[in-house]
């Protein structure tokens, strides 16, 4: 894996009163980011505004694509043309993008994808805030595959997980997501952008051998292969359906075998690499609250004033979501007395929660059906009821 | 026989297919094979640098010809192939993108994303094979079906109006506008070479017979038969107006080229209009020149 420094260009160095949306932005812009495509959606617009507005100084292209179909097929060809890639959008345009995030796992392309969630389903609460897309981005493509996404909660790890992101494409060759929310998108917080050569980057893993020998799916000793891009004289070849190592369709069950089981493996295998979590109190709690995203900043209301009435209470946010971290839940499980679980949703990443506890404790989910955030006290009454 | 008496028996196309992906999945009779031939013709009469032409190609009979030529070519997603190559060129102007797709691809799906491409004068060349109908399904019913003809699933004759391509593609902006039938091979090669060395949006219908689904379903005859049909049912009418276009069932053809004029690219407009607001703040993008001008 080879780091670099941030291109200082693109690094708007100092101390910022951002909202999430700028933060992301920058983020990108920061991460090296020179190419946006995007299509305006409520809330997650002003990205792709403030990229129209600051890549033309930066050196770079922002294009406002005809549609999210558009805009998520531009972003693959411009990586396999050598860019560092992103796109923003929220609930519809998420939906519309999910064909071509199938594809960005099969062509194994690095590219980011921010969604600024709003409640659904359908047009729903357009300007308001929801946590209700955690699934999708984790299955809303058909077919088998895995992605990474990860749950900022302020408008600073905006910034922090837009980079974390685009590190992580780069590193795996796969779409990485950063799962924000309305709330966060549009909370004003102070942002502080450090110096370019504080910034650490991971350049793409370009292949370097012999032109001949290059194969374009061949796994390297951790998993993921080398990349070339378009232009460079390899006359390769890629392709959406079920393909062998040199990028040749092939349509087996073997080779599918091969494929897919790739696909999950480079990122499952690489768990431990990729997940973040952020652990609170959590050695001798008997109840763990479970949170990600702007729902962590609620929940510590919660968590405090469960504290104060004498409960024992750890708290776990999930920075990383997907891959789950299944082993610490495990492990976790066989401790405590339960897990309370609020999400801005009717009852999602709880699920691996519940499957990963295996029936040893107990998960008392405390859900919401977006527009607004969890009161403090829903939670702090499901983590009385679990100590009980 | 001495060595050297011996004759080649090499492909005059070898060095610009994947030999080891042939033989292909295209019917015999099918017009798409000659189409490719064309092209590999256009690409080697032309001084492109051949390492930085890219195919494109979405889904369907002609969405495998990305598969067949020995460039760095993307097999990608239905209807998206359009805005994919935008990607790539934007990201790296001395690229020389081609799409190369059906018309359901291209008109169906795709067509919004065809329509803006050419709005915006996007720098891509687009070779459309229109055989009137859905061939890799089985013959559904196309954006293209001419009135009257029969599809799987127009099994009484179609009665929605069809698109005229070059009518679409002039109105939306494309700056480069030809058609052809696949036999006119001289022509397309022709017109692919000007295409490849236009700046700005160019699109190519080149009209092929579908042998075993749209010829068979209306009792058309056979590939070759068909392939001379449209050939001696078309009439040549360069710079003719694009509203004059429309195809009707087994009626005449116009082809020839239709418009071919100037206009700035998406990318210089982008540079020009930027660098005179934003002065010396405008970080130039991409080439401005290239060894096209």
């Amino acid at each position: 894996m080879k780091k670099v420094k941030a291109d200082p260009k693109g690094v708007l160095t100092g101390s910022h009163y951002l909202d999430g949306d700028h933060s992301l932005a920058e983020g990108g812009l920061a991460a090296g980011c020179r190419f946006f495509a995007g299509y305006p959606i409520t809330p997650s617009t002003e990205t792709a505004e403030r990229f129209s507005e600051r890549i033309p100084t930066v050196g770079g292209v922002f294009i406002q694509m005809e549609d999210e179909l558009g805009s998520i097929a531009a972003l693959i060809g411009a990586s396999w043309a050598g860019k560092k890639v992103m796109t923003v959008t929220s609930g519809p345009g998420f939906s519309l993008m999910m064909e071509n995030i199938g594809l960005a796992c099969m062509m194994e392309t690095p590219i980011v994808i921010a969604n600024v969630q709003r409640g659904g389903p359908s047009t729903g609460l357009p300007t308001l805030t929801g946590q209700q897309d955690m699934m999708q981005v984790r299955w809303g493509s058909h077919g088998d595959y895995e992605i990474i996404a990860l749950s900022p909660d302020s408008p600073q790890e905006c910034f922090d997980l837009t980079i974390e992101a685009f590190n992580l494409a780069e590193m795996f060759r796969v779409p990485v997501f950063v799962m924000t929310d309305e709330c966060i998108g549009h909370m004003h917080e102070k942002v502080v952008i450090p110096p370019a050569e504080e910034i650490e980057l991971v350049e793409r893993k370009w292949y370097t051998g012999p032109k001949e020998k290059y194969l374009p799916y061949k796994p390297d000793k951790d998993l993921v292969p080398f990349m070339i891009k378009a232009g460079d004289g390899y006359r390769f070849h890629t392709t959406g359906l079920t393909r062998d190592e040199r990028g040749y369709p092939v349509i087996n069950a073997e080779c599918q075998d091969v494929c897919v089981r790739h696909l999950i493996d480079k990122i499952n295998k690489n768990a431990d690499k990729i997940i973040k979590l952020e652990e609170e109190e959590i050695d001798n709690a008997e109840i763990v609250v479970i949170s990600y995203g702007i729902t962590s900043r609620v929940a510590i209301k919660a968590v405090q004033k469960a504290r104060k009435a004498g409960i024992k209470v750890g708290t776990l946010r999930l920075i990383t979501v997907w891959p789950f971290p299944e082993i610490r839940i495990k492990e976790l499980a066989k401790k405590i007395k339960a897990f309370v679980f609020p999400e801005i949703n009717c009852g999602q990443i709880v699920l691996e929660v519940e499957r990963c506890s295996w029936g040893q404790t107990q998960v008392i989910h405390v859900p919401h059906c977006g527009g607004w955030v969890h009161d403090p006290d829903d939670i702090f009454h499901a983590i009385k009821e679990a100590a009980k | 026989m001495k060595k050297e008496d011996q004759l080649e028996e090499k492909n005059p196309m070898e060095d610009l297919l994947r030999m080891d992906r042939i033989p292909h999945i295209w019917c015999p009779g099918c017009g798409i094979g000659t189409v490719v031939t064309s092209f590999t013709e256009a690409l080697k009469k032309s001084k492109l640098d051949l390492d930085k032409v890219v195919v494109v190609s979405g889904i369907g009979c002609t969405g495998r010809v990305a598969g067949y030529v020995k460039l760095d070519s993307f097999h990608t997603t239905h209807g998206r192939a359009v805005p994919f190559a935008t990607g790539l060129k934007l990201a790296n102007p001395e690229l020389n993108v081609v799409v190369f797709s059906g018309d359901g691809d291209i008109a169906g799906i795709g067509g919004n994303h065809f329509i803006h491409a050419a709005r915006r004068n996007m720098d891509i060349t687009i070779i459309c094979v229109n055989n009137f109908n859905y061939a890799m399904t089985g013959g559904q019913v196309a954006a293209t079906t001419p009135l009257g003809a029969n599809a799987s699933t127009a099994p009484y004759g179609n009665f929605e109006f069809p698109f005229s391509l070059p009518y679409l593609a002039d109105a939306a902006g494309a700056t480069y506008i030809a058609r052809w039938t696949a036999l006119h091979l001289r022509r397309v090669t022709k017109s692919i070479q000007e295409a490849l060395s236009k700046r700005g949006f160019s699109f190519i219908e080149v009209i092929t017979p579908c042998v075993t689904l749209y010829a068979r379903r209306n009792r058309l005859g056979d590939g070759l038969n068909l392939l001379k049909y449209y050939y001696d049912n078309s009439e040549i009418h360069h710079g003719a107006d694009t509203r004059t276009l429309d195809i009707s069932y087994q009626g005449k053809l116009v082809v020839g080229k239709f418009v071919d004029k100037e206009k700035p690219t998406f990318l210089d407009a982008m540079n020009k209009h930027l660098g005179k607001v934003l002065g010396d703040k405008y970080v130039l993008y991409g080439r401005i020149n290239d060894d096209r001008d």
